[in-house]
């Protein structure tokens, strides 16, 4: 296979909106940019598939067509040595890329948190984002009846696709308190641009049922899904559908920070006012530094962009920005924070990990995260916990173990590419 | 409650298979262990079976040990994959195809079966080896298993005969009197076994034990890929180099088809972060040997420490200078081959149990005799 | 450029069309079960972004890529399980 070297003096990973917003930055302080991702399109999860695009993200991905001094590789990165400032990225075709680096802006993004009940694994449940990315990428859902489940914003903009594709939402079954949901809405008032949105998303779904204080206690079918029991209150009842959106707020992807040797924590990693983790020269923007919405990305990504270029004074003048959208970030984990009855619902039979098929009883009595991995191999599998892990972490309160290299499955051939002999 | 009469100090394969032979053997034991079960050594460890032939009293544990395995192997959980796939030792050149052969001739009259192959028949048994290697050597009374679950099983069943297991405990020393505790307490003992493996030179004094970091890969499924514990014949070279560091092309078969990929060891290096240098040395070799591992996608890396001796033989008895702390420990690369030996060696001196070797080999003591 | 073409899924034809993804196409075509489970039940795509590894697939005899990563492409072969 064919082993590529690059290199770049600001190297930034995601081209998600705080990607983005670094590499239009930095280039415009006249940095040379070189930003990694796996060679899907400009705009990661949430501007994903081009149609339908609004304006804020018009903005930013005409500012990156035109920016100067800008390239990309198309390469996932699975592997890092901090020492050397060496990515290894391997691409959709199985060959490898080495990249070096002086500056490293990791914009990784974040994942959907799911949480294990009887019958999440049948085909046709799709995680609520998930579900979106599958539409963007050609999922064809004219006339199928989706159920919406879980918590956060993001079931309203998932809702919101797929009416507009001409699917038939059921409902939206949100786990949060309606109390708890108004207090947040009555701080978006606080950020404008936010309030219209979701007085807009609001309009548009006028006729969705949106239950709170509910959720899907139970996914049924035999080799697909057919129908999803809810509970609302202890009222239960059974709909029918094609497919259930589900996903409990997201978790930022650390991995490749951690990896790094930075310093995380269990809300991102983490960083100080100008995007800076604790190693030298590595920086963290947007999701990855704590879950808050493309506005926060934006902002940390342009910070992270300005600083890392050594524009200390235009980062500096983004602080205000910044904090008005970590204050929105704290609201929203406070909004949607995910109820004690959840947990009930996954039994001893509830299969946790789904690369090695664990079930919830195989945990009973292990201590911790790892002796789990190590007894059950829960977690062990090509996945690497990243959807057990989440699961876990709210289910038993463990916090994943060291990274270690790769980041993702790579070819052991991409592992030693970048040998110096 | 009254004092244990054993404390066993690790709860790695070693510590459990003599925590299960001790209670089996009518003590009332206790396991303590810095983390949690096979957490250290075997946690990293390739869960290899195999007899060994570097000295006699090597042989004569290692294939003791083997014949213990197979009667505790009907007993034990499905979890424990116990699977007997065989060694295959690989032979590159002409060189090592004579040292297969002196290994056969070892084997053979001992009653241990061993078949040496050609270039053709070492290709039928494991077809993605690269071409032009000179031949092998397989024991197919060797075998694998899935060590962090068989110490599982061992405490568990020691649990049923009244034993009692601490995780989470750091032990800061071992004293007579029992284990000085990192919060100051001293939990007192009859008898103490220091089976802490590279750690235990931290916790007794005569504990001639270092250290010897190895790294692993394991590969996402691959079915066949693999068929038995592979390993090249350099490997002795290697090993028993004075080198501090050296890699050898060893890979082994999980159950469900992931390849486990070794192996390499560096001497008296305590720090458990992945070593890239020495990895991607160790992954090379291991392609030289199979082209093939080249396309198959690495899902994890990790490290560990093995306890190494000077002679590479297990302290197993009485420590110096203690009058009631016992060893089981300085395993290096066999703790888990061993593990059922070490065990009954150990009961026969603590206990006055049968054991089917002679355990004089074996004695801490022996290293002072030498040096005198 | 054509804005529809054709790719092969476990041996039969299915028009798809240009920027589709593998797993797209699958689900389009009526294909639930993209791979099995260790203990045999079948599995589909879970995360849609790379992440769960439950869309996998044999593409153009390649095991293990992921459905939801990959855009079609004239003539693909996709074998499910």
């Amino acid at each position: 296979m064919s082993h590529v070297k690059m290199q770049g003096s600001i190297v930034v990973v995601g081209v998600g909106p705080a990607g983005i917003a670094a590499a239009w930055a930095a280039a415009e302080a006249g940095g040379d940019v070189l930003m990694v991702d796996n060679g899907a399109a400009a705009g990661g999860q949430i501007w994903r598939g081009g149609k339908a695009l609004d304006r804020l993200s018009t903005k930013w991905l005409r500012r990156l067509e035109r920016a100067k001094g800008i390239r990309r590789v198309g390469a996932l990165v699975v592997s890092a040595e901090a020492d050397r400032k060496l990515l290894l990225a391997e691409t959709a075709e199985g060959g490898s890329v080495g990249v070096r680096y002086e500056k490293l802006i990791l914009a990784t993004g974040a994942r959907e948190r799911f949480l294990p009940f009887a019958g999440w694994t049948l085909p046709g449940v799709v995680g609520a984002g998930g579900l979106q990315a599958l539409v963007k990428s050609g999922l064809d859902v004219r006339g199928k009846r989706v159920v919406l489940a879980g918590s956060g914003p993001l079931l309203l903009a998932v809702a919101d696709l797929l009416r507009e594709r001409e699917a038939t939402v059921v409902l939206i079954a949100e786990q949060a308190r309606m109390a708890a949901i108004m207090r947040f809405g009555m701080k978006l008032a606080s950020a404008p641009a936010k309030l219209i949105q979701a007085v807009v998303l609001k309009a548009r779904l006028a006729t969705v049922p949106y239950l709170t204080g509910c959720w899907v206690e139970r996914a049924e079918g035999a080799e697909r899904l057919k129908s999803v029991m809810l509970n609302q209150g202890g009222r239960r009842w059974r709909v029918e559908c094609d497919y259930l959106g589900t996903g409990f707020g997201l978790i930022p992807n650390m991995e490749l920070a951690g990896l790094l040797g930075c310093e995380t924590g269990p809300g991102g990693v983490v960083v100080d006012a100008r995007q800076r983790t604790s190693v030298e020269g590595v920086y963290c923007a947007g999701e990855a530094a704590g879950i808050g919405g493309v506005d926060k990305s934006l902002a940390e990504g342009e910070i992270a962009g300005w600083a890392a270029a050594g524009q200390e004074d235009t980062a500096r003048a983004l602080e205000g920005v910044r904090a008005k959208q970590l204050g929105f970030a704290a609201a929203l984990g406070e909004a949607f924070g995910l109820r004690e009855e959840l947990k009930g619902l996954v039994t001893a039979e509830t299969v946790v990990c789904r690369c090695e098929d664990v079930r919830m009883g195989a945990l009973e009595g292990m201590e911790d995260w790892r002796e789990a991995k190590l007894q059950t191999r829960c977690g062990m599998g090509r996945c690497q916990g990243r959807v057990c892990g989440g699961a876990l972490e709210f289910l038993k309160g463990w916090t994943p173990a060291v990274v270690k290299p790769p980041v993702f499955p790579a070819r052991v051939a991409t592992m030693v590419a970048e040998d110096e002999v | 409650m009254n004092a244990p009469d054993i404390i066993v100090v690790g709860a790695g394969i070693v510590g459990a298979a003599c925590a299960l032979e001790l209670a089996r053997g009518g003590a009332r034991v206790s396991v303590y262990d810095r983390g949690i079960v096979a957490g250290g050594a075997s946690a990293a460890g390739m869960g290899h079976v195999c007899v060994m032939d570097d000295s006699e009293a090597q042989f004569q544990l290692t294939r003791y040990s083997l014949e213990l395995w197979a009667e505790m192997s009907p007993e034990m959980p499905a979890a424990a994959e116990h699977v007997y796939c065989g060694t295959l030792w690989v032979a590159a050149d002409e060189e090592e195809m004579a040292e297969a052969r002196r290994k056969a001739e070892f084997y053979l009259p001992r009653g241990t079966p061993a078949e040496l192959l050609d270039e053709k028949q070492l290709a039928a048994a494991e077809p993605n080896l690269r071409k032009g290697l000179a031949g092998g050597l397989l024991l197919p009374a060797d075998s694998v298993l899935y060590q962090p679950a068989v110490a599982w099983w061992m405490l568990n069943e020691a649990k049923k005969l009244g034993a009692t297991v601490h995780v989470n405990q750091p032990v800061e020393s071992i004293e007579d009197d029992g284990l000085h505790m990192g919060d100051g307490t001293v939990v007192a003992a009859g008898r103490v076994v220091n089976a802490a493996g590279a750690w235990a030179a931290r916790l007794t004094r005569n504990t001639p034990v270092k250290p010897k970091k190895g790294h692993l890969m394991i590969t996402e499924r691959a079915a066949e890929f693999v068929r038995h514990e592979v390993i090249e014949l350099g490997y002795i070279k290697s090993a028993h180099s004075g080198a501090t560091e050296a890699v050898a092309f060893n890979v082994a078969p999980r159950p469900a088809g992931q390849v486990l990929i070794g192996s390499c060891r560096q001497l008296g290096v305590w720090d458990a972060a992945i070593d890239r240098k020495i990895l991607n040395k160790m992954l090379r070799r291991a392609i030289e040997y199979m082209p093939g591992l080249a396309g198959l996608r690495g899902i994890r890396s990790w490290t560990g420490f093995r306890a190494a001796t000077e002679d590479s033989l297990p302290l197993i008895g009485p420590c110096e200078g203690y009058e009631r702390v016992w060893l089981a420990t300085g395993h290096e690369g066999l703790g888990i081959t061993t593990a059922t030996g070490t065990a009954k060696v150990l009961a026969a001196q603590m206990l006055g149990r049968e054991c089917g070797i002679p355990v004089a080999p074996y004695l801490p003591s022996r290293r002072v005799a030498g040096h005198g | 450029m054509d804005e529809r073409f054709e790719i092969r899924i476990d041996g039969r034809t299915y028009e798809v069309e240009r920027g589709t993804t593998v797993a797209a196409a699958l689900l389009n075509a009526g294909v639930t079960r993209f791979h099995d489970a260790p203990g045999g039940e079948p599995r589909a795509p879970l995360c849609g972004m790379g992440i769960c590894f439950e869309c996998m697939v044999r593409i153009n005899g390649e095991e293990g890529c992921l459905a939801c990563q990959t855009v079609c492409r004239r003539g693909m072969e996709v074998v499910t399980r």
